[in-house]
């Protein structure tokens, strides 16, 4: 059973329907992926997971217990992080106080022990700026250290949006690799991302959602040889045999 | 009937006024962004400019009123969006409220300078107060008058949103200028039609009202509370719903002047509660209002500088504080020992702005109330002669803060500003003018007629009753409350208020209840404002409801505002600029309109730098002094010297102050480069932005080659190299992606 679910969730912003009847899953100890054009709703329907948003209409279910009107705070203190696909550090903090400051959000009845902020700051590789104001960080290290945060609160369930925007190819194989060892320490990790190489590595199951509804699902393979998701994302590639995995970067604007 | 359709014509009237002021605030909030705190102040100004044409100087009605309306206003609006507002785009919210309060403050002193408060004026209702027979009622042509106005005001307002090119643009500027900007449109010109037409909707309001009211600056100006229920009622954002709030503001408003006087019961508690009809209009409309969205974080043009004060640091300035505070107890005449006695109460209500508007960027309107609360808790509960009613006075300061916050904490920043702003408003008109009554059968009035009294406590070897012992036990209570201030910014508290002002998004979704953290931090500050009130009460020992009035806070608050709102040291100056001088009467007293017009003039120019005068001129002055001992150590001589030679009488009395000053002057103008000498001999020079390379990184690559070890320091400050996530097999590459990465920049 997932351990996190939307179910038939719909939110309109005025007449523009931003989700349709959306219904997905998300289990733990695997990455799951979430595409589509921008203005798909990707960061919307993080914003509903994550109780920044209500929607009009549907569920959101956390280990099967409904959700959908609880406040973030809560939500979070039931084990969901989530990073922002524009970076929000905090800003006059340092990388370490980020990190510790999150640590300690997570309620003390919470399960085991604080989780040590140097060592996660270690595992993304952080620890040389640890004492650098969140907001002199590039775009690239403020990625990771939002990361970083967010495992501080020792979540279930890790929401990633667009974080492996703003980092090179090698830091981008070695987020692969983070994410792997993540997934299989049992977390329920959801992935939205434009770098179709990173999701094809990682993701075990993929969404992918366009204008608003979900046009398709299942392993990545499947989905990328889904005629329709060729049409509407990964564009028609000429020449180029669609299974080598190629259909990536350059293709993605529509 | 007769009498209840009379008070609706009035109340529609003051209804459409309303409506009129409320549709402009609306039209510039939702254009710009900026919430005009101003905007009362504006239509005062307004006013008084209509009675000096009208009245004054005999022009004809109607042309006077064309004039103020379509030329005098459209260009004050023009001047205030060049001058001061086009420059808050990318500033903090909490900045841009500040600069329209400081816009208030100058506008209010200005009016005050040129009209004589104490000279009585009025001015009459269009058609001298003449009107028709309609049903066994006299309408007045006035009031016809105005409900067509308002009613083109909305119609020509709906065509310009809906139909005008500029209006579709100003429109599109709300959702995204940026997008707007894409689109063709013109972002500036909107903003500057939306400060014109806003304006002179203020002005046409504050034209209308004033025939209702006396012609006065401060209530004129606080029409702006009534107005802004109306806008609340809109959300800030929906024309249509501010009219409806109007409607209801000016009705409860009018059918209160007409039947709260007939109430048989309580009337002495009921006299001052109809200017304050709005407030609770207010109140109601907030409670019902639907939560907020909790916001990411604003892209901001200015990094905020807050650094975290260290214990060392502290030391230092509570050690100054402590000479500074000795000498001037010991050396200061008698009379004015006991006006700057005053200081330290009101240094801690400008510290408890500290960690509210500093640390949590939220803005409170009403910390001078809270004193006000504070000062007749202390008077009450023992006549002030036992200390623990300081302690008292913070607590129930404290309850009264968290009350007052409660309905506002759903609700995003500029609520909690608004609701704070109506509740000073209240305090002053109302609560704090009512005569005593009876609770439980105890005597209980807040300001016994009009003045309270307090004693100053005494506990066994402690007594504080003469003036040096008090300015001492002050000056220990206010280093008391900076140590609080500062354990909190270094505790959790203080991350988590950080966290809240930084991404309040991001904290609720790493699990901080960020409604609980606001009210922790209201309630801190309203319990360290309470305090303050009570010290500032029992120095002055007797006190009238004139000193926690409205405007003085706001003076306060700009004060601590343009002193640095994150740095402890700027509670001391609102303490040194408000409590040396006589606050007791701000109004009229020409000091203390010489303070607010100052101080208005500065803030204007927290536009440009929001961080204040300590962070940004005073530390990076004296911080040499600080690292130079043997600058420090001639500073304090000196000073010592001039101290003890005053002391027995060797020098003059005046001569202490003209040497503080003159070594305050000195002492970083000597620490500079002797601090500067000090870093080159020790090679130790601070860690600058050419610090690891071979020359200034400007010049680099000019006269030699780029080294291999300028590329490296390079690298690492790129955080280019040692940063990769996984140093084992990327490594190799990560010197040529380095060098590429510096090559392409």
């Amino acid at each position: 059973m997932a351990l996190l679910e939307i179910r038939d969730v719909t939110v309109r912003y005025g007449g523009h329907v931003a989700l349709r009847e959306v219904t997905l899953g998300v289990e733990a100890g695997r990455v799951t992926g979430l595409i589509g054009p921008n203005g798909a709703g990707k960061t919307t329907l993080f914003n509903v997971l994550t109780g920044l948003l209500t929607p009009g209409a549907g569920r959101v279910l956390l280990d099967g217990e409904d959700v959908t009107r609880l406040a973030p705070y809560r939500r979070a203190r039931r084990g969901m992080a989530r990073t922002f696909q524009i970076l929000e550090l905090f800003g006059q903090l340092t990388a370490l106080e980020n990190v510790a400051l999150a640590t300690r959000l997570r309620r003390r009845t919470a399960a085991g022990e604080r989780p040590d902020p140097g060592a996660l700051l270690e595992r993304v590789g952080l620890s040389a700026f640890a004492d650098r104001r969140a907001d002199t960080l590039p775009t690239g290290l403020g990625r990771r250290l939002e990361l970083a945060r967010a495992l501080a609160v020792r979540p279930r369930v890790l929401l990633l949006d667009e974080p492996a925007s703003g980092q090179d190819p090698d830091e981008t194989a070695a987020f692969a690799d983070l994410l792997g060892e993540l997934a299989d320490e049992g977390l329920a990790i959801l992935l939205v991302e434009h770098d179709m190489t990173l999701v094809m590595r990682v993701c075990a199951h993929l969404y992918v959602l366009d204008f608003g509804t979900l046009m398709a699902e299942g392993d990545p393979a499947s989905v990328r040889a889904d005629p329709r998701v060729r049409e509407a994302y990964l564009g028609t590639s000429t020449g180029t045999d669609p299974g080598t995995g190629t259909a990536g970067a350059g293709t993605l604007a529509r | 009937m007769h009498e209840f359709l009379v008070f609706t014509i009035s109340g529609l009237t003051t209804a459409g006024i309303y409506a009129i002021s409320a549709s402009g605030l609306t039209l510039t909030y939702v254009t710009t962004g900026v919430f005009n705190i101003a905007h009362g102040a504006t239509g005062m100004l307004a006013a008084f400019t209509y009675w000096q044409l009208a009245v004054a100087w005999g022009w004809p009605v109607p042309l006077a009123l064309l004039f103020c309306v379509l030329v005098a206003a459209p260009l004050f609006g023009l001047l205030l969006e060049r001058v001061v507002m086009r420059r808050l785009a990318g500033a903090p919210e909490s900045t841009r409220l500040v600069v329209t309060v400081a816009v208030l403050v100058v506008l209010v002193s200005a009016a005050q300078w040129l009209w004589d408060p104490s000279t009585f004026r009025r001015t009459q209702g269009l058609f001298a107060g003449r009107g028709f027979e309609a049903g066994g009622i006299l309408v007045p042509y006035n009031d016809v008058v105005v409900l067509g106005v308002a009613a083109a005001v909305a119609g020509g307002l709906w065509l310009l949103l809906h139909v005008s090119r500029a209006g579709v643009a100003m429109r599109a500027r709300v959702d995204d200028p940026s997008l707007a900007i894409l689109n063709g449109a013109r972002p500036a010109t909107s903003a500057r039609l939306a400060w014109m037409i806003g304006t002179s909707l203020a002005a046409l309001a504050g034209i209308l009202i004033a025939p209702k009211l006396t012609m006065s600056a401060i209530p004129l100006t606080l029409l702006i509370v009534n107005a802004y229920a109306a806008a609340v009622i809109g959300r800030l954002r929906s024309l249509p719903m501010t009219f409806a709030g109007a409607l209801v503001v000016g009705l409860a408003a009018d059918y209160a002047i007409g039947y709260v006087p007939k109430i048989s019961y309580g009337q002495q508690y009921l006299r001052g509660v109809l200017p304050v009809i709005p407030v609770l209009v207010l109140l109601v409309a907030l409670l019902v209002l639907r939560a907020s969205r909790l916001r990411g974080k604003p892209a901001l043009a200015i990094r905020e500088i807050t650094p975290t004060p260290t214990w060392a640091g502290t030391g230092v300035f509570a050690a100054a504080v402590a000479f500074g505070a000795v000498i001037a107890a010991t050396t200061l005449a008698k009379a004015d020992l006991y006006s700057s006695t005053a200081l330290w109460g009101l240094a801690i209500v400008g510290l408890s702005m500290v960690p509210l508007v500093g640390y949590a960027g939220r803005i409170s309107l009403c910390q001078l109330s809270f004193a006000g609360i504070g000062a007749a808790v202390v008077s009450h509960a023992g006549g002030g002669s036992n200390p623990a009613a300081l302690l008292a006075a913070a607590a129930v300061a404290a309850i009264v803060g968290a009350v007052v916050s409660l309905p506002a904490l759903r609700l995003s920043g500029i609520y909690l500003a608004l609701l704070t702003g109506a509740f000073a408003v209240a305090l002053d008109n109302w609560i704090f003018q009512l005569p005593a009554f009876t609770v439980l059968g105890d005597q209980f009035a807040l300001f016994t007629n009009g003045t309270l009294s307090v004693e100053r406590f005494a506990v066994g070897p402690l007594d504080t009753t003469s003036d040096r012992a008090f300015f001492l036990t002050g000056a220990a209570l206010f280093l008391a409350a900076v140590a609080v201030v500062v354990a909190v910014r270094r505790g959790e508290l203080g991350q988590r208020l950080i966290a809240v002002k930084e991404s309040p998004a991001a904290a609720a979704t790493l699990g901080m209840n960020v409604r609980l953290t606001t009210l922790a931090v209201f309630t801190l500050s309203a319990a360290l404002a309470g305090l303050g009130g009570g010290v500032y009460a029992s120095a002055v020992r007797s006190t009238t409801p004139d000193a926690f009035s409205f405007f003085t806070g706001l003076t306060l608050l700009l004060i601590v505002v343009v002193a640095g709102v994150s740095s402890i040291g700027s509670g001391l100056a609102a303490g040194l600029l408000l409590g040396t001088a006589a606050v007791g009467s701000a109004t009229g007293d020409d000091s203390a309109r010489v303070t607010a017009t100052v101080v208005g003039l500065a803030a204007l120019a927290l536009a440009a730098n929001p961080n204040g005068l300590i962070p940004s001129v005073l530390r990076p002055a004296y911080e040499p002094v600080r690292r130079s001992p043997a600058v420090l150590a001639g500073s304090v001589g000196a000073i010592t010297a001039l101290w003890v030679l005053t002391l027995v009488d060797a020098v003059a009395p005046n001569v202490l102050p003209l040497g503080v000053l003159l070594v305050a002057v000195a002492a970083p103008l000597v620490a500079r480069p002797l601090a500067g000498r000090a870093a080159a001999t020790a090679g130790t020079e601070p860690a600058g932005r050419d610090e690891g390379l071979s020359g200034p990184l400007e010049w680099l690559g000019f006269d030699a080659p780029v080294g291999r070890a300028d590329l490296d320091a390079i690298d690492a400050r790129l955080a280019l190299d040692t940063a990769r996530l996984d140093t084992g097999p990327h490594l190799a590459s990560g010197k040529t992606v380095g060098e590429a990465r510096v090559g392409a920049a």
